[in-house]
């Protein structure tokens, strides 16, 4: 096979095996509950291997997005099996060969996928002992492990030689606890990432990276708008062009291939230029006008959170309201999404980078009229995506392009616009929150009303049909964006607006609009990112009404120990000073949040410099504490929080993707800039590590404090509370000039 | 009309036979497979195609291969591999900067013409030397101190 080929030339991990991987069970009311992702994966041998030959292979449905899970994962085997770490090899995200774990996403494979790889190496361990024993005659427990070398003292016996009596083909029981905090030796390490050396020298290291033999190059046509209907177009003169091998047409796509990748881009080019189309103008209006229009559609409602407020304790009651907006925001991968894909003999293999690469298989099969059975869907990796951009869609695309050439395989990637124009953004949101105030200062009643699109429609949320082309076929898969389905559930907008905080009454509510006229699905902390913002916003208009510190004032509401660990630690090492005022220019903002109300804790203290001449702001330190639980890695972790940061600073400050009525107007870099290199902020992480508590994902944990924390530090040197996103000069001089009696 | 060009590649002559306008990047990726270069833009606005022609930066995807002539191209792959390599890029490895090394291809090739031409550069030249090439995953300030290292100990 040449993916086996690919891959070992990749630098991923050699397989010793080439069978399929049996007894992935569904989930069964029946089963016991086993931990993590085991639970719906039950096989020892799903999850490991050990080879006659030596070799240790793990296996995760999960995948690299340059989060550094792979490493994570292979430390955590390490320690459970006593073998080295550089001798774990990993295959990861693979149809025929992996678990299937669903979505690499929402923070949850070191959970998921850790927590069942933790079980299994360990049960797998002990049969490993076990037969050991029983060929020493003599007690497990008088048994050693080094480097999968098990000894009694004197005699020596290796996994390899008991591979084939300890056999690992059976269901996992789970009984067997992970080693102790205290034994681990590997987890807790800052051991370096495995995928960095071939990304530094120019090693395959993407899909993109992929070349096979009489591969061709495919390039897509989209239409100008999401629902415009193809009239005409000059398929004669397009095959005419040079290295041309196919056009492709069904319905509304256009896709074509080519010899060489210039050749497809430039027939592509020619396809465009020649193609007539209908265009409807039923685009909603863009922002500002965009969030009255939001709180106007169909929507849902759903109450997330209820607690009745106790009767107020007599004295006065302040009330304080307040609306908060975010835009549609793109994920902005830097490498535009690619695909791989080979129809031959009734069959596609389609490499992906894919967060899911069981769930995309569904999709295809669905929009490719075939059964799943005839798709192989392979993870390699791309772009860091931050969520669901365009990786599913353009397997679609370089399947539909596949079965017009001949057996060959064809690399498709996006071009720039296609990502800018095609992927579903984040969805805009309208917080508008409520606070009711005693006259001692403590908040008894608290609102937190959310409008928003859907943040998953990744492949099979809301009965699938997800993939882009196949909306546009002349036989179109049913999707939210052409034909009108029944509602689906709402989805994730609501995270993160229940607060952590200990109020005694509160209500938030949900109102969840099915309806896209503008793609949206999941981008990076899905819901939370806005929610986090309008809520620790708010509660720093709220310590404002009552005259106290915005840090003593999440305290005085929050029990939660950790939590108040993590805000005291980051106030501590940001040298947070009660009382102390903003300058006119320069201000500190704090925010705090535990992802998902289940997730990491992070706390993030902001320091900001505003122009005041320009509106422009420079966020110049962010300083963080975070609570993930177990450690498995400091630095992956310390990479992820202060990628957040940067990441959050960098949506918060800029970002927001353009439209008119028709048409997506953002289609280049030039149209969305992001944070650059001489405007990124200083930033501190510090951990707390919690080695006898589960492992927390911390991938999308800073990104809510971060803005929050940016947004109060405006409000402190300024005087003036901004509360629509983003904070670009504009906005902020516009405010400043309304409001000159401000501060300063 | 195709036409044969004769280009100077980390160091080889190679030889390729395509139309005059071809970027030069999908020379480098397709023809002679390489990996470094990588499409991100195709308008100049990324910096991820960043190779060095006779020592400067260079968008591969903006300049056509009948513009090159007999200039020197120099990839990722011309500053080391295997065993044999370059502190720009033993510094990132050492400074884990990178989350998914999409941009490391020009963040490296952009340092590196920094380097060459001022070898003690401060934060701040750094910051300016890499500010057009984008970085979506946060890792600016993991990439900026690998610079510096690479920078102390190239002395």
């Amino acid at each position: 096979m040449k993916r086996r080929e690919f891959l070992k030339s990749a630098g991923a991990l050699v397989v010793g095996f080439s069978w399929s991987v049996p007894g992935v069970l569904a989930q069964q009311a029946t089963l016991p509950r086993l931990p993590g992702s085991l639970n719906t994966n039950r096989m020892l041998d799903a999850w490991l291997r050990i080879g006659t030959d030596g070799k240790v292979t793990i296996f995760t449905g999960k995948c690299e997005l340059g989060q550094g899970i792979l490493t994570a994962l292979a430390q955590i085997a390490a320690d459970e099996l006593d073998v080295a770490y550089e001798r774990i090899e990993i295959v990861s995200a693979d149809t025929s060969r992996t678990p299937d774990e669903g979505v690499t996403a929402g923070s949850l494979s070191v959970e998921n996928s850790g927590t069942a790889l933790r079980y299994a190496c360990a049960e797998a361990r002990q049969i490993l002992l076990a037969a050991a024993a029983a060929r020493l005659g003599v007690a497990p427990e008088r048994l050693t492990v080094a480097d999968g070398v098990i000894s009694d003292g004197a005699r020596k016996l290796t996994y390899a030689e008991l591979a084939r009596e300890a056999s690992l083909r059976r269901e996992a029981t789970a009984r067997v606890k992970p080693k102790p905090a205290a034994r681990h030796q590997v987890i807790g390490r800052s051991v370096p990432r495995r995928d960095i050396p071939a990304k530094v020298t120019g090693g395959p290291a993407y899909v993109q990276d992929l070349r096979l033999p009489g591969m061709v190059f495919g390039r897509v046509v989209r239409p100008p708008s999401y629902r415009a209907e193809l009239l005409s177009f000059d398929e004669a003169a397009v095959r005419a062009l040079p290295g041309v091998v196919a056009v492709v047409r069904d319905g509304n796509f256009l896709g074509v291939a080519a010899e060489r990748e210039e050749q497809a881009i430039r027939a592509a080019q020619a396809l465009r230029a020649s193609a007539k189309w209908r265009e409807p103008a039923d685009l909603p209006p863009p922002p500002p006008a965009l969030y009255e229009h939001l709180q106007s559609m169909r929507a849902q409602e759903k109450v997330v959170s209820e607690k009745a407020p106790a009767a107020p304790a007599g004295g006065r009651i302040t009330t304080l309201e307040a609306t908060y907006t975010r835009p549609f925001q793109s994920h902005g991968s830097i490498g535009p999404s690619c695909a791989v894909a080979q129809y031959r003999d009734g069959k596609y293999t389609v490499w992906t980078h894919s967060q899911g690469v069981f769930p995309l298989r569904r999709d295809l099969a669905r929009a490719l009229r075939v059964p799943e059975a005839a798709i192989t869907c392979i993870h390699v990796e791309g772009s860091g995506c931050y969520g669901h951009n365009g990786a599913d869609d353009v397997a679609l695309d370089a399947a539909l392009v596949a079965r017009a050439t001949g057996g060959r395989p064809v690399k498709l990637q996006w071009m720039r616009e296609d990502e800018f124009g095609w992927e579903p953004y984040g969805s805009a949101m309208v917080m508008k929150l409520r606070a009711r105030l005693d006259a001692d200062g403590r908040i008894v009643d608290w609102r937190h009303d959310v409008w928003s699109h859907p943040h998953s429609t990744r492949p099979t949320a809301g009965g699938g049909g997800n993939l882009l082309a196949g909306w546009h076929l002349a036989d179109p898969v049913p999707s939210q964006m052409v034909v009108k389905r029944p509602p689906a559930p709402p989805n994730q907008a609501e995270r993160n607006a229940v607060p952590l905080y200990d109020f005694p009454g509160q209500r938030i509510v949900l109102h969840y609009i099915n309806d896209m006229p503008i793609r949206t699905s999941a981008l990076r902390t899905l819901g939370a990112y806005a929610n986090v913002f309008a809520l620790e916003s708010f509660m720093d208009e709220a310590a404002a009404a009552a005259g106290a510190d915005p840090v003593e004032f999440r305290l005085r509401h929050m029990k939660d120990p950790r939590a108040r660990a993590v805000i005291e630690l980051c106030a501590d090492k940001a040298g947070w000073k009660p009382g102390a005022r903003g300058d006119g220019t320069r201000g500190r903002g704090f925010g705090f949040a535990q992802y998902k109300n289940s997730a990491c804790y992070v706390a993030v203290a902001a320091d900001v410099a505003v122009d005041r001449r320009t509106g422009k702001v420079r966020v110049v330190r962010a300083v963080s504490a975070v609570d993930s639980g177990l450690v498995i890695n400091p630095d992956g972790l310390v990479n992820q929080i202060e990628g957040g940061i940067i990441q959050s600073a960098s949506w918060t400050l800029k970002e927001a993707v353009a439209f008119d009525r028709s048409r997506i107007t953002t289609r280049s870099w030039a149209d969305y800039p992001i944070l650059t290199f001489p405007e990124v902020p200083e930033v501190q992480v510090h951990i707390i590590n919690r080695p006898e508590e589960p492992p927390l994902g911390a991938g999308e944990g800073s990104q809510g404090p971060t803005v929050a924390a940016i947004a109060n530090a405006i409000a402190h040197a300024t005087g003036v509370r901004l509360r629509e996103l983003p904070f670009t000069p504009q906005r902020l001089k516009a405010a400043l000039a309304a409001a000159p009696a401000q501060a300063a | 009309m195709p036409q044969a060009y004769s280009l100077r590649v980390n160091g080889a002559a190679r030889s390729v036979s395509v139309e005059p306008d071809t970027p030069l990047l999908y020379i480098l990726r397709n023809d002679f497979g390489l990996n470094g270069p990588r499409y991100g833009c195709g308008l100049s606005q990324c910096g991820a195609c960043t190779v060095l022609i006779e020592g400067r930066p260079v968008r591969s995807c903006a300049i056509p291969v009948s513009a090159i002539g007999d200039k020197a191209v120099l990839t990722l792959e011309g500053l080391g591999s295997g065993g044999q390599l370059h502190p720009l890029q033993k510094a990132f490895i050492e400074e884990q900067a990178a989350q998914c090394g999409y941009c490391t291809n020009g963040m490296i090739m952009s340092a590196k013409a920094l380097l060459d031409r001022n070898p003690k550069p401060t934060e701040a030249q750094i910051r300016k030397a890499l500010a057009a090439n984008l970085c979506r995953c946060g890792t600016h300030n993991r990439i900026v101190r690998a610079v510096q290292r690479a920078a102390k100990e190239a002395v």
